[in-house]
């Protein structure tokens, strides 16, 4: 096999991040273009750049691989990834501007006014974040491994060197251009293969790919397997997608560039647009892969199809490109994802423990969030290695799962009910917390699941755990009602008038 | 060990005595926090628990000088007589018992026999009382009242003292507000006036640039902004001055616009920038050079304003943040207090200089501090 386009894509893709995040991206300008330093970040910018954040190894390489073992049914990760921000625009997206929170920790202290809230919501955001970098460098070992025979382990370990030295250089600065940038790369090289591969398939007189393999309809119709347990599997998995996306710590923080309201909620619209474009493309892949590349599927190595198909379907040259185009593709989906993730971490694990270690030996902001971007690198990264293979996007997913059972509860409830109390919302975060964090361990220590309902359940928790913290939440606040916060009808107001309004929000 | 064990015990908590007066001084350090904010009914009723287990009488009530602001304890139903009860001591100005006759009461049992009104006073100011309800009075206990009233009235005094400050913070801020300089005022239309002849169109573009200007800075309500806000007002002072200076004031900009959203107390770059575009004309070869960097930093942003003036003695600026009157320098102190008072002490300016460096001053900024947000509508 050839490693020559894989090696080339990868050391591109690593200097040229490296490098954005060493200079950091200058704007100099003197007085005569002064308006245009004034502007704001425009939503079409700021939603390309929560694409390029978003869109992860997940999204890149596992979709593709799920539909072509799976089939339809899988069509849900991708649908859900995206429905997620419908939700997000509809219910959260402009009152979250509006409460001025840069973090989801920020605005549990702002609605309950507690900081035991706040440390449980810090918590959290660890957990979730640690959860969904895993996968990424899963993945990054998967791609090395494929397109340049390295061991698994060193893509785990490059991917996390260069996020850790981009992002304690200083490479977090300003980055909505680089990530914007992200997001129209992995377009692109998934877009123009997929495009050539569909020409040559079409001219290849190859078959159908329902036809093609075996099981037909099973695999073309959604829920053609699985009976009740594929069933509740697959709601479930559209409740942790529709409502865990609200709750993705990297993303958020995003929306805090926006300058009010209206801006985040045509933000989030641009995203839908965006991402629903960009999931067309891996479940071509996946139909093609029926085709071309049967022996990935039964040999379970599902994600690196997107890697593997183009050498399959074109030899020579041609081939060569497209495969270093995917594999600059993945990788950029590594690194921006996991980028955005561990400064996510970073940052509170620098504000909640390393601060506080580092100020005995004298106040640096610098040095504590060196140490907790190391941290939130380390951790995942050394877990990746020693975790066992699951599936990209079913690890993601598990993320996605506590993100809906604990931080939707708690901005759904904190936006759109007065009555929501301190007690109320650490109860809902622990139960949530909890029981979907104690179904993620079952599930990554005994990956073989086996078919009955307790491992059905705890392999995809959402559609009990995130009912169980609404309900927890609801039910504490109102045996606490006494200690609803004195301040929130005044802040209702600020999160729910338009900033237009000539109102006094003192 | 027998016979050591009470005398380790009394050597470690004390004997009776003592340990009642860690009791008294605990219950009073209950009773402070919700005094401190000055005497009203929430503060009332979150400290006359703590009152009441001090003094150990049935019930105990505070009113300001006409009406009552809370009741602790039985007989409750006595709360309307305590307007009158206080209302006598206003007047005679000092602590005053009321017996049975000045208390009718038709229920049974009712501990509530006597009462003993103390005036509670704030620099020579009566602002209420504090009642003590009891079925007998004492020497003991009108004393005991008499010194709770004055230990109350001290913390009042002491919430008095936090208001004036916050009260001189805005005033100081009202300061700041009409502080455009009356020659800045002069030599921007100076300038203006100098081209209308020549470029009336840029004469009038500089005059609107000066009436947005000062709309900004004489803005009344508010007390944040976004940087992006305060910006648009440097960019507009900026513009007026290189009206008048031309090549002299060279400016360099380079602004993270993930940073424009963020809140910052209103006009806290403005005067950086104005001693800045000072200095850096005073510099050797006449030509200012000044640049504002704003860089994001996750949770926080960071804001510079550099100039390449003559610097400074490093000492002197230390003791103008310091708010040493004899350092000309009203404007970085008040933006460092106010800085501090946002966002907490670890937020103050850091002012880099030396004789003939120059001088950098630099801004953080949490992109979120609980309680601070923007109030005023956009300009």
């Amino acid at each position: 096999m050839n490693y020559a386009p894989g090696v080339v894509a990868v050391v591109l893709v690593t200097l040229a991040t490296l490098a954005v995040g060493t200079w950091g991206l200058r704007f100099s300008r003197t007085t005569s273009d002064f308006y245009v330093a004034s502007r704001t970040v425009r939503p079409a910018l700021n939603a390309s750049a929560i694409g390029g954040e978003y869109l992860s190894a997940a999204s890149f390489l596992g979709v593709a691989g799920l539909v072509l073992v799976f089939g339809a049914d899988m069509l849900w990760y991708p649908v859900g990834w995206t429905a997620g921000y419908l939700v997000l625009l509809v219910l959260v997206a402009a009152p979250l501007r509006r409460s001025g929170a840069y973090t989801l920790s920020d605005f549990a202290e702002a609605r309950t006014g507690s900081t035991h809230v706040r440390t449980l919501c810090s918590v959290m955001v660890v957990a979730i974040g640690w959860l969904y970098l895993l996968p990424q460098f899963q993945g990054a070992g998967v791609t090395l491994q494929a397109t340049v025979g390295a061991p698994t382990w060193v893509g785990s370990v490059v991917v996390g060197a260069v996020v850790l030295i981009n992002v304690s250089s200083g490479g977090m600065r300003s980055i909505t251009f680089v990530q914007a940038f992200q997001y129209w790369l992995k377009l692109t090289a998934l877009l123009l293969p997929a495009a050539i591969l569909v020409a040559v398939w079409a001219g290849d007189g190859a078959p159908h790919p329902v036809d093609a393999g075996g099981g037909g309809d099973l695999w073309s119709l959604p829920l053609g397997s699985g009976g009740g347990a594929g069933l509740y599997t697959t709601y479930s998995l559209i409740i942790a997608t529709f409502l865990g996306t609200m709750g993705l710590p990297h993303v958020v923080v995003r929306f805090y560039t926006n300058p009010d309201g209206r801006a985040a909620r045509r933000t989030t619209l641009v995203v839908l647009a965006l991402l629903g474009l960009f999931y067309l493309l891996p479940p071509i892949y996946g139909a093609l892969g029926r085709v071309y590349a049967a022996e990935l599927a039964a040999s379970g190595r599902t994600d690196v199809l997107i890697l593997e198909l183009p050498g399959l379907m074109i030899s020579g040259v041609l081939g060569d490109v497209l495969t270093g185009l995917v594999t600059a593709g993945a990788f950029a989906a590594f690194l921006s994802t996991s980028s955005g993730l561990a400064i996510a971490v970073g940052g509170v694990l620098s504000q909640d423990v390393t601060a506080r270690v580092v100020s005995k030996r004298g106040p640096s902001g610098i040095t504590a969030f060196r140490l907790g971007a190391v941290l939130a690198i380390v951790v995942p990264c050394v877990a990746a290695l020693v975790a066992p293979d699951l599936a990209v996007a079913r690890v993601v997913g598990l993320a996605f799962a506590v993100a809906a059972s604990t931080f939707c509860p708690l901005l759904l409830l904190g936006i759109w009910w007065r009555g929501l109390t301190a007690p109320g919302a650490i109860a809902g975060l622990a139960v949530g917390g909890l029981g979907s964090g104690f179904a993620v361990a079952w599930t990554l220590v005994d990956p073989a699941a086996g078919a009955g309902w307790l491992d059905v359940l705890l392999g995809q928790p959402a559609a009990w755990s995130c009912p169980a913290a609404f309900l927890t939440m609801y039910a504490v606040s109102r045996a606490t009602r006494d200690q609803v916060p004195a301040h929130v009808r005044r802040f209702m107001v600020r999160l729910h008038t338009p900033e237009a309004v000539e109102l006094d929000r003192g | 060990m027998r016979v050591g064990w009470p005398r380790v015990r009394r050597s470690r908590l004390g004997g009776e005595a003592d340990r009642a007066t860690f009791r008294t001084l605990h219950t009073a350090s209950l009773a402070s926090p919700a005094l401190r904010e000055g005497l009203t009914a929430h503060s009332a009723e979150r400290s006359i628990r703590h009152l009441r287990t001090l003094l150990g009488t049935p019930a105990v009530a505070i009113t300001d000088t006409d009406r009552a602001l809370a009741w602790d304890g039985s007989g409750e139903h006595h709360i309307g007589q305590t307007a009158i009860l206080a209302r006598a001591a206003v007047r005679h100005g000092s602590t005053r018992v009321a017996d049975r006759k000045d208390l009718p009461c038709d229920e049974p049992g009712c501990p509530v026999r006597h009462a003993i009104v103390s005036p509670l006073v704030v620099e020579d100011r009566i602002v209420g009382t504090l009642q003590v309800f009891a079925d007998r009075q004492s020497a003991g206990l009108i004393r005991a009242a008499d010194e709770v009233a004055g230990w109350v009235s001290g913390q009042l005094e002491l919430a008095e003292l936090g208001a004036s400050r916050t009260r001189l913070a805005e005033a100081e801020l009202r300061a700041l507000r009409a502080q455009i300089s009356p020659h800045f005022v002069y030599n921007s239309l100076g300038a203006i006036a100098s081209f209308v002849r020549t470029d009336p169109d840029r004469a009038r573009e500089l005059l609107l640039e000066f009436a947005d200007f000062t709309r900004y800075s004489f803005r009344r309500h508010g007390e944040y902004t976004t940087l992006a806000e305060e910006l648009r007002s440097i960019e507009r002072y900026l513009l007026l001055e290189q009206a008048r200076f031309g090549e002299r004031l060279q400016v360099t900009l380079r602004i993270a616009p993930e940073v424009l959203p963020v809140a910052v107390p209103f006009l806290c770059i403005q005067p950086l920038v104005e001693n800045a575009v000072q200095h850096g004309l005073q510099a050797g070869d006449g030509t200012g050079h000044i640049s504002i960097v704003a860089r994001d930093l996750d949770q926080e942003c960071v804001i510079e304003v550099e100039d390449n003036g003559a610097g400074d003695d490093p000492e002197k600026v230390r003791r103008a943040l310091a708010g040493d009157a004899d350092v000309q320098s009203f404007g970085l102190a008040n933006v460092d207090a106010r800085l501090r008072t946002s966002f907490g002490d670890d937020y103050g300016l850091a002012v880099e200089t030396a004789p003939g460096a120059g001088t950098k001053v630099i801004v953080r900024v949490p992109k979120f501090a609980p309680g601070v947000q923007v109030t005023g509508a956009g300009a």
